[in-house]
């Protein structure tokens, strides 16, 4: 008996390793998401150095305040606010997928939890104003 | 009935001849409420027989007529012609290798799903005597929506964490592990734990979503893939901070 050869070649097609989010919109939207959080990680960073400075004495502490005033820092600021907020309203807007709340037999609506994010987030910005003595 | 002649380029590959894929490209003649695949099948019967593809049921129930059009994961029967304008470009599903034309190997979805156990692992044993496992509506909702998956695997196609890392279980696979999790009559869920909780199960996920976008059965992949991360969390803090209570 002959044992009949396989005529079975799948063809493998390479996924691009380094540029494969510009096959489809969807994934340059999913990178534009990952990638705001390099600037809250800079703005962090802003941050940790400030109180490193503060560590340091009064005069490094404002000379450090002289730093954020200047207008490359400012630019630097309003930057990374628009990429913070775009972060936060891209991820609350996913939050109903991943905590969905069944009340009997119906599920909450996506935008009550996606609001109550929202609400809190709202809430915590006013308490930390507050705390700052903005008000 | 209005008719039109529609351009098609389809990825033909033939393993016995060819070294590599090239488009083929067909005209025909349509009428207005014809899918892809009944252009397909035209092709089929009236241009070139040797054209191959999956289908089966042709109302998107059987989940085998998955294919690229545009660029899109599509299912070739929901796909209406009057939708597109210009050459439609009709490729097998991407991130599959290829067997022939259309056809892709999907033995590797068939091996993970197989691994997540799909199935009722009742709590305990109950003999026929003692009746039905009962449920409420309440109880049938929490996953009834993963119930729809058809393993059409267009979400295979559409995420970019499968075509880079194609041990990750991805989405239908997980999905369904998830839609017996969450089934009120299943005890078998420390079992399929070991395969979905794991790096190549959901934490190769990092929620690009395109999933539940190209889900023709909205059953939101992505959502049960977050779900299965939070309750797997949960179950690490429990291990380790709380040993003393059980899962």
């Amino acid at each position: 008996m002959v044992e009949k050869v396989s005529g079975r070649r799948p063809y493998f097609r390479e996924v691009p390793r380094t540029h494969w989010f510009l096959r489809h919109p969807r994934y340059l939207r999913y990178m534009a998401r990952e990638i705001t959080c390099i600037f809250i990680g800079a703005y962090t960073f802003i941050w940790v150095v400030g109180i490193v400075r503060l560590s340091q004495g009064e005069a490094a502490y404002q000379a450090f305040l002289q730093t954020l005033k200047t207008p490359s820092s400012i630019v630097f600021h309003i930057v990374a606010l628009v990429f913070a907020i775009y972060h936060s309203v891209t991820w609350f807007n996913l939050t109903p997928k991943a905590l969905p709340v069944q009340l009997g037999e119906e599920f909450l609506p996506d935008g009550v939890i996606a609001g109550a994010h929202y609400a809190a987030w709202a809430v915590l910005s006013v308490v930390i104003l507050f705390l700052a003595g903005a008000f | 009935m209005s008719e039109r002649v529609v351009e098609l380029e389809v990825l033909r590959y033939n393993p016995e001849t060819d070294r590599e894929p090239h488009f083929q490209r067909y005209s025909v003649t349509c009428r207005e409420e014809w899918v892809v695949l009944d252009a397909l099948n035209h092709v089929k019967e009236h241009q070139d027989p040797t054209l191959s593809y999956r289908w089966s049921c042709h109302m998107a129930v059987c989940g085998s007529c998955g294919m690229m059009i545009n660029g899109e994961p599509k299912l070739a029967c929901k796909s209406f012609l009057r939708d597109y304008e210009g050459v439609i470009r009709v490729e097998p599903l991407a991130q599959f290798p290829i067997e022939r034309d259309l056809v892709t190997v999907i033995d590797d979805f068939v091996a993970k799903l197989k691994r997540v156990k799909p199935y009722l692992i009742p709590k305990h044993d109950q003999p026929v005597s003692e009746g039905e496992f009962l449920q409420t509506p309440a109880e049938l909702k929490r996953f009834k929506q993963y119930t729809l998956c058809i393993n059409c695997m267009l979400c295979y196609a559409a995420c970019p964490e499968y075509g880079l890392t194609q041990k990750f279980i991805g989405p239908a696979a997980i999905s369904l592990a998830h839609r017996y999790n969450r089934d009120s009559r299943d005890g078998g869920r420390d079992q399929r734990q070991e395969e979905i909780a794991a790096t190549e199960g959901v934490w190769e996920c990092s929620f690009v979503g395109a999933c539940s976008e190209v889900c023709p059965e909205h059953v939101d992949p992505a959502s049960a893939l977050q779900q299965v991360k939070i309750a797997s969390t949960v179950d690490w803090f429990k291990e380790h901070l709380m040993p003393w209570s059980k899962k």
